[in-house]
């Protein structure tokens, strides 16, 4: 039907529905583009009935027609279909529109009422509240004249509760109440009634104060009264700078009796005269404690003393809420000056006692004492935190570790003085009782080798008490690590070997004048010396390292250094052994030269006795050597013998030649003695440390003495034959101990 | 001019004197006195000729024995005075005479050997009574022509007169000691007016006023052992210097003679002589038994301590301020001199010039040897 009219609208309506339904045009390109197409979107009424009947047949034609006939009939039914349904739906709408409009309508109304009611209840309401106006302001007014009644009897009813309280010792309620009085009375002073009752208050309140005040300087009152007593008077507004003093002093009344008690104990040590304690308590007053009881009782009595004074003040004068800075500074710069006064007071005391405790041998004590000290100053660190004590307690510990090396040091060189006294009493007895052969060195060199080793050892391991790993300022690395280096390394160990040194130096300096050391002391001093260069300063080097856990530093003194002077020493000793011995020998030889007449001698028949006690002295001394020192490298040894006899089977008949001459120094006698040196030797030169090289020392100077106190002298035939019969004896005994030819 | 290198002299003779020809302050002059007992003993008089680098000798005879001890006269060029050993079959004596060289040997070619002659005889010292001279040491100043001789343990005054040729013995004293205290040598004190002696024996050194002929002072255990000689600081009063046995050489203030001020070990032996430079202080000449001979700096304790001169001579301020630093004498060993090859008895230093000084050795060997220059600048400069 519409189909026909009018394809436009027709397909408008269709695209519309397809809209309504949700249909999507499927595949607008294909279908839409063919005008053929029935159900498209651009179909073509008259195209496609052309196309039908051009290509159809007309039974095609008739059934296409049958078709489309059935087609549209559907379509068409389908229409009214929907145009039903939707006419329902509307029908329906314009029902339930129509219903709403009766509805609102009837709401209308009843708002309408509401309102009325409202302006009658408004209109009663003001009409009330017009009518009661003027009661209200009366029961306000009355009021208010109520409380300032109270207030007023309160006022009147002050002095007297003031005076109840204070009977009652209920101090602190009082000073509520007054406060809460004060600034009215003080804003209607001018008034005479309120007058009086300021004055009474007033004068009551003095009382108070008083009280307080009493309370706060009696001696016996507890922390806590006396800081209830001070937080009144503060809130009284006494001036706090004044309190804080009184606080002060009061707590300083109490601290001096500690320190006095430290002061006394610190006398009786020391064994000063006590003059008014002794009768006071005279069973303690004679002992004085020792270190540990000294630090306990000061740490117990006085710095607890002091640290309760201190978490006190704090509390009553720093941790209040106070508005003003000024005078938190104050308090704080009286307490921090108190402290430091009274601290400083303390120190001295403990350092005086740890002072005194240096004579005592055991150390432990006073460590622990030490460390108890230390701790308690870390403590008082803590309380008061602008303060640096444990500072200062370092200093003293560390002074007090100090002293003790320095004694350990004394004890030391004091012991190795001792040990050094030992071996010239054990090098001078055995003479006088006449056992064989003299002292027996090694032995004496080892029980002096040991005993310098274990005095070092014990004073080692009783100085590590103080860097234990229990003890707090031992971990402190500013107390640690000076300690462990400049006291205990530097301090007692270098400085103790360097004592070693400058003593053994000064026995081979100075002793020439006092003539009083003995020559085997000399010689034991310088094999102890050289044995502390090879092996001791090594070892004890490691030994401090391992206990001390040192590092090697720069600035320290070095190992080789001192092994150096150990050697110089050692060499110095043995030099002057050789010197003291040949000059011994050399002065009996020039004795000998010197006082017999050689022009009047008789013939020879026989080494003089002179000789023979010099080659006796000489092998003295070889034994002596040779327990201390090793052979040596001798020259040539395998010649020895065959040299033995070449000088004497040389010079014999150049000694018999000069015979007949009389009197006179025979040249060739010379030559023979100058035989036994080399051209330029050193005489008095440095020898090794060598039983052969010592020894040929000692004959270098001896001989060369001998050709000069010869040269010196006339000689007569016989003289010059006993002269010549001496120097062959020398020759065929001396020369088993030189090492070589000189 | 390479006058660094020594100039060595050889004799024939073992020997043991010298001394410079005090008197002559012109030509560098020593004299030299042998020591032996065949042989008849002679002194050399040596002419070093710093110029030339050459040594003129003349050679005179010594009739007696063998000398040990050789002094010349302080004011008359050609006296000289010897300790000599007289020897006879059953003993020995020490004797002292006063020789005169003979008056014309300046004339005579030096190297005209073949006839040497003999020194004149002038006088004997008397000392039978007293023992063997020891040695003997002319008045330092030659004000009076007095003569001192150490004779075993007697300190002994002659006064010489010239014009007789005559010595007479003035004063004598004795030292007190037990045992035979021998003296070992003696030196004249210049300052004072030459009033004060000091000898030394064993090992003692002690001081005389020649006045009174007493002792003054006494420096007791100065060496460890034998004091071998002594000298004065010829500037600086109460300065000695000694040697010794202990081969150390000691410097004393005789007004503290607790301690010596100083003291060098450069020595490996005796030490046999020491010697002040006259001009110098600061040069101590040391010889010893290791045939060695050193010179020594000694500058704190001589007269011309350092800065002295500076603040006196004014007008070189400039230079010596720059050379100040690493000029600054230090106390210490100048030079080492191992000419010798024996044991080196005497040492002098030259009468004429300061920087020349002669060492002897026992084998006959005298070298002349001079400061050297760098040392010599710095202490001129």
């Amino acid at each position: 039907m519409e189909n026909d009219e009018d394809p436009d609208v027709k397909r408008k309506r269709h695209g519309m529905l397809k809209m309504y339904y949700g249909m999507e045009e499927d595949k607008p390109g294909s279908a839409s583009l063919d005008p053929s197409d029935i159900n498209g979107a651009h179909f073509k009424p008259n195209y496609f009935l052309s196309k039908l009947i051009k290509e159809k047949s007309l039974t095609e034609l008739m059934d296409k027609e049958n078709e489309m006939v059935k087609q549209i009939r559907a379509l068409d039914s389908d229409m009214q279909t929907l145009v039903y349904e939707n006419y329902n739906k509307f029908i329906s709408a314009t029902d339930t529109i129509r219903k709403m409009k009766n509805d609102f309508k009837k709401m209308e109304d009843e708002m309408d009422h509401l309102a009325s009611n409202m302006a009658a209840i408004t209109e009663f309401s003001a009409r009330i509240s017009d009518t009661l106006q003027d009661r209200r302001q009366q029961i306000s007014k009355l009021s208010g004249v109520h409380s300032l009644l109270k207030k007023l009897q309160f006022l009147f009813e002050l002095p007297a509760r003031l005076k109840k309280c204070i009977e009652m010792k209920a101090y602190s309620q009082a000073v509520r109440y007054y406060t809460k009085a004060r600034r009215v009375l003080h804003q209607y002073q001018h008034m005479p009634s309120f007058q009086g009752i300021n004055e009474d208050c007033n004068s009551i309140i003095q009382e108070l104060c008083q009280k307080l005040r009493e309370q706060f300087k009696d001696k016996e009152s507890s922390p806590k009264q006396l800081a209830e007593c001070v937080d009144l008077l503060l809130q009284l507004n006494e001036p706090a700078e004044v309190l804080c003093e009184e606080f002060l002093a009061h707590a300083r009344q109490k601290i001096d009796v500690d320190l006095s008690e430290l002061d006394r104990q610190i006398r009786l040590q020391s064994g000063e005269p006590i003059h008014a304690d002794v009768d006071k308590r005279p069973s303690e007053a004679i002992i004085p404690m020792d270190i540990l009881e000294f630090v306990d009782s000061g740490c117990n009595g006085y710095l607890s003393n002091i640290c309760l004074v201190i978490a006190s003040y704090n509390d009553m004068f720093l941790n209040r809420q106070q508005d003003d800075e000024n005078m938190d500074a104050m308090a704080l710069r009286k307490l921090v000056s108190f402290v430091n006064d009274l601290m400083e007071q303390y120190f001295f005391y403990v350092q005086r006692r740890v002072q005194l405790e240096k004579e005592t041998g055991d150390n432990t004590i006073l460590v622990r004492a030490l460390d108890r000290f230390h701790r308690r100053l870390q403590a008082m660190n803590k309380l008061l935190p602008d303060t640096d004590f444990s500072r200062a307690g370092t200093e003293i510990v560390s002074k007090a570790a100090k002293d003790r090396v320095a004694h350990y040091l004394q004890t030391l060189k004091q012991h190795f003085s001792d040990s050094l006294t030992d071996i010239r009493q054990s090098l001078a007895s055995p003479k006088l009782i006449g056992k064989r052969g003299g002292p027996n060195l090694p032995d004496l060199l080892n029980t002096a080798e040991t005993a310098i080793l274990d005095q070092v050892k014990s004073v080692l391991s009783n100085v590590q008490a103080f860097i234990a790993t229990d003890i707090t300022f031992a971990m402190k690395p500013y107390f640690r690590g000076p300690f462990c280096t400049h006291d205990v390394r530097e301090g007692l160990l270098v400085a103790f070997l360097q004592h070693i040194n400058t003593v053994c130096q000064d026995f081979c300096e100075g002793s020439a004048e006092k003539g009083s050391v003995p020559p085997a002391l000399l010689l034991i001093l310088s094999r102890l010396c050289a044995n502390f260069e090879t092996q001791i300063i090594t070892y004890l080097f490691s030994l401090t390292e391992e206990q001390f856990l040192l590092e090697e530093r720069n600035s320290i003194t070095s190992v080789s250094e001192l092994c150096n002077q150990a050697k110089a020493t050692a060499q110095k000793c043995l030099n002057h052994y050789v010197r003291v011995q040949g000059l011994a020998i050399s002065q009996m030889l020039r004795k000998s030269v010197e006082t017999r007449d050689w022009l009047n001698t008789i013939e020879p028949r026989n080494v003089r006795a002179v000789m023979k006690r010099v080659v006796e002295d000489i092998t003295a001394i070889d034994s002596q050597v040779g327990q201390l020192y090793e052979e040596g490298v001798r020259k040539e040894r395998s010649s020895d013998s065959s040299r033995r006899t070449h000088p004497y089977s040389l010079t014999n008949p150049q000694k018999r030649g000069p015979w007949n001459f009389t009197p006179s120094i025979d040249n060739s006698l010379m030559s023979n003695i100058q035989k036994l040196f080399s051209e330029k030797i050193e005489i008095f030169s440095a020898v090794e440390f060598s039983k052969v090289s010592v020894l040929t020392g000692i004959i270098k100077i001896s001989l060369k003495t001998f050709m000069e106190c010869v040269r010196l002298r006339t000689f007569g035939r016989y003289g010059l034959q006993q002269i010549q019969v001496d120097t062959h004896y020398l020759q065929l005994y001396l020369w088993k101990f030189v090492s070589d030819e000189k | 001019m390479e006058d660094e290198a020594p100039v060595i002299y050889g004799l024939e003779f073992q020997a043991r004197a010298l001394t410079a020809q005090v008197a002559e302050t012109d030509q560098i002059r020593f004299l030299v006195a042998t020591q032996s007992l065949r042989a008849e003993n002679q002194v050399h008089h040596i002419d070093f000729d710093d110029e030339n680098n050459v040594i003129n000798k003349n050679v005179f005879l010594h009739r007696e024995g063998e000398i040990w001890h050789l002094n010349s006269s302080s004011t008359d060029k050609d006296l000289l005075i010897t300790c000599y050993n007289k020897t006879s079959e059953s003993k020995t004596e020490m004797r002292a005479a006063l020789w005169r060289l003979p008056s014309d040997f300046d004339g005579c070619p030096p190297d005209d050997q073949s006839s040497p002659q003999s020194l004149e005889h002038v006088c004997q010292l008397d000392s039978s009574d007293y023992g063997d001279i020891k040695c003997t040491l002319w008045h330092p100043t030659g004000d009076n022509n007095t003569l001192l001789g150490l004779a075993d343990k007697h300190l002994l005054l002659w006064d010489f007169n010239t014009a007789d040729s005559t010595a007479q013995l003035t004063s004598s004293t004795a030292l007190e000691s037990r045992g035979q205290p021998k003296m070992t040598c003696g030196q004249w004190n210049p300052h004072h007016n030459c009033t004060q002696v000091a000898t030394a024996n064993d090992t003692c050194i002690r001081g005389w006023d020649i006045r009174s002929m007493q002792q003054v002072y006494m420096i007791e255990n100065a060496h460890g052992q034998l004091v071998r000689e002594l000298d004065f600081n010829p500037n600086k009063q109460y300065f000695l210097v000694s040697c010794g046995d202990d081969c150390k050489v000691k410097f004393w203030d005789i007004r503290n003679v607790s301690e010596p001020l100083k003291t060098l070990t450069e020595h490996s032996h005796w030490v046999w002589s020491v010697r002040y430079n006259h001009f110098h202080d600061q040069l101590i000449l040391t010889s010893s038994s290791d045939s060695r001979v050193i010179l020594n700096n000694v500058v704190t304790l001589s007269s011309e301590p350092f800065g002295h001169l500076a603040d006196s001579e004014e007008e070189s301020d400039e230079e010596k301020e720059k050379e100040k630093p690493h000029n600054h004498p230090k106390d210490g060993v100048i030079a080492t001199y191992e000419e010798h090859e024996d044991s080196v008895y005497a040492v002098s230093w030259s009468a004429a010039d300061p920087w020349v000084f002669a060492s002897l050795s026992y084998d006959g060997r005298l070298v002349i040897n001079r400061v050297p220059r760098a040392e010599k600048y710095k202490i001129l400069l």
